[in-house]
């Protein structure tokens, strides 16, 4: 019961925050947030419940904000097709990764996870047809348009449908959490041959985590692509996209469901703010700041702030 | 007809020699005991059975079915659960989630996975620590907790590996009727057992291993008689 209230009223916060945030940064700040937590969330479905690190997810995002973008420049086809598009292309990717890459263990995937993610990336730097290196520019339509994805008026509708996202990453954890598959992944984290012995098909559970995993990790990248406007292989494929993602997930509590909005809540200001302050200059200050903060969590909470959360819960009740 | 048939079974690492030519067979509501001293090759026979391990040579079958390279999954499947020398409950899960990871092998849905699951924990003796974590137990608990989790899976023939060990002397009592009421109840078990009070008391046979080879098979008197079995494992004080 608590739980619920508690999961309530912060949706209730969520949803009323553009009304008291109102000058444009915060909002993109808020919007940053959803959107770095929707993606732990999805990183989470894969690294924190099924027990698979990935330091690869940029592939995914990559291709959802490259599919969609693909289709609105060649084709003017709406983004939201592209973003269905590019979830599907993720998925069959994510499909071939997996395949070979699920042979491997603890920090081999996670290594082989980095190398696939580099060569992705060198892919795409070398692909003029979309782009290459200098990267596109999505074609900017007025006026605001729910069906083509851009709003240039406010940032309101845009932090809407960030919490559109990030609310169905939840509920797909949610479900997730209660299925047979959820107790699977819980089970292949814990002990992989133990849970082969239960009658686990260890493979197929794998693919399954890593098919959910890749699918929404793609929306948000079309989403960003239509935020943004512009994607390039630097933004949208790059290791420190991916390792930002696992940093989220991890600051805030792996393999919990509100674990990812705590840490982006933490993290994202922190990247934006150093990066306002800094400009370019101190560009890579906020990984600095974030490699700090994931010794301290590993050396003295591993749980996350979410781990935090509930000693202080108990503590109070 | 056998339940388990094991056939000319052997299995190297290297130049090691863990399973060597090894056979013996399961009869259906049999209570087999497999002995022998550290480095027989008995986990690794479990091994073998189950999948984790392919053999170099021989076969398995249960029944018509052959089991040799299946994977653990498929074994599982059809029907053969295990426990592990060194346990492996998900530590991070509660007792019930542990157990319900089991029962959803034969359930259709979550639910009714939890209700066997709880069930299944009520028959071993833990059915007050469901919500507990799973690493939270002692090492008898835990013992009690692989059972539960391997019986969830409704198995055919159940492979115990090391029932008593690393356990304390109070709670073996209470696991080896808890071992025999499960075969009373119909269970075919395969158990590998170092204490030899607690084998002879329950097993109908026992297979005696020694350096990856059978070198004993018969009626537990018989088998602790045995000129071979005495020297290898038993020693001159049991003869």
């Amino acid at each position: 019961m608590a739980r619920w209230l508690t999961g309530a009223l912060a949706l209730l916060v969520l949803l009323s925050l553009p009304a008291f945030v109102t000058r444009p940064h915060h909002r993109h700040v808020l919007i940053m947030i959803l959107l770095y937590a929707m993606l732990a969330a999805a990183w989470n479905i894969l690294a924190g419940y099924c027990g698979q690190i990935s330091l690869g997810h940029a592939i995914f995002f990559g291709l959802g904000a490259y599919t969609s973008t693909t289709l609105v420049k060649q084709a003017a086809i709406s983004p939201w097709i592209g973003m269905v598009a590019g979830a599907v292309v993720a998925v069959v990717v994510s499909q071939a990764i997996g395949f070979p890459v699920f042979r491997l263990r603890g920090h081999y995937f996670a290594i082989a996870t980095i190398a696939l993610g580099e060569i992705v990336q060198t892919l795409f730097i070398n692909w003029d047809w979309i782009g290459g290196a200098r990267g596109v520019f999505i074609p900017i339509r007025r006026p605001d348009s729910l069906l083509h994805l851009q709003f240039h008026e406010s940032k309101q509708n845009y932090y809407y449908v960030a919490l559109a996202m990030f609310a169905l990453a939840l509920l797909v954890t949610r479900v997730l959490e209660r299925s047979r598959a959820g107790y699977y992944f819980r089970a292949i984290r814990e002990d992989q041959e133990a849970a082969a012995s239960l009658g686990i098909n260890v493979a197929r559970s794998k693919q399954l985590a890593m098919a959910i995993s890749a699918g929404l990790t793609a929306l948000g990248g079309t989403f960003y692509a239509q935020y943004i406007l512009f994607i390039d292989p630097e933004s949208v494929l790059s290791l420190s996209l991916s390792i930002l993602i696992c940093l989220v997930a991890v600051l805030g509590g792996v393999g919990t469901l509100w674990g990812p909005l705590l840490g982006a809540t933490v993290l994202v200001p922190l990247s934006e703010g150093t990066r306002v302050l800094l400009g370019g200059g101190g560009k890579a200050l906020d990984l600095l700041i974030y490699g700090g903060l994931i010794v301290l969590i590993s050396v003295a909470q591993p749980g996350g702030l979410m781990a935090l959360w509930r000693k202080g819960w108990r503590r109070a009740a | 007809m056998s339940l388990l048939s094991v056939s000319g079974i052997t299995k190297r690492f290297g130049g090691v020699v863990a399973n060597q030519n090894i056979s013996f067979r399961v009869a259906p509501g049999e209570l087999v005991g497999i002995i022998g001293p550290n480095g027989a090759g008995k986990s690794t026979l479990f091994d073998v059975i189950t999948g984790i391990e392919w053999p170099d040579a021989g076969e398995i079958r249960l029944e018509e079915r052959r089991l040799t390279g299946l994977r653990p999954d498929q074994v599982s499947r059809l029907g053969v659960g295990r426990t592990f020398q060194k346990l492996r409950p998900f530590q991070g899960m509660t007792v019930l989630e542990n157990v319900t990871v089991g029962a959803l092998q034969k359930c259709r849905d979550v639910a009714h996975a939890r209700r066997e699951a709880q069930e299944a924990l009520e028959r071993v003796g833990l059915g007050e620590k469901a919500d507990a974590y799973a690493r939270t137990l002692s090492t008898g608990q835990r013992k009690r907790l692989e059972l539960a989790r391997a019986l969830a899976t409704r198995p055919r023939l159940l492979l115990l590996d090391e029932v008593t060990g690393g356990v304390d002397q109070g709670s073996i009592p209470g696991l080896i009727s808890l071992i025999q009421d499960l075969h009373r109840a119909g269970m075919s078990l395969v158990v590998i057992e170092h204490n030899m009070r607690v084998i002879m008391a329950m097993a109908q046979r026992i297979v005696a291993l020694h350096l990856g080879e059978v070198i004993a098979d018969g009626p537990p008197e018989a088998v602790t008689r045995d000129r071979r079995v005495v020297e290898a494992y038993l020693g001159q004080a049991y003869a």
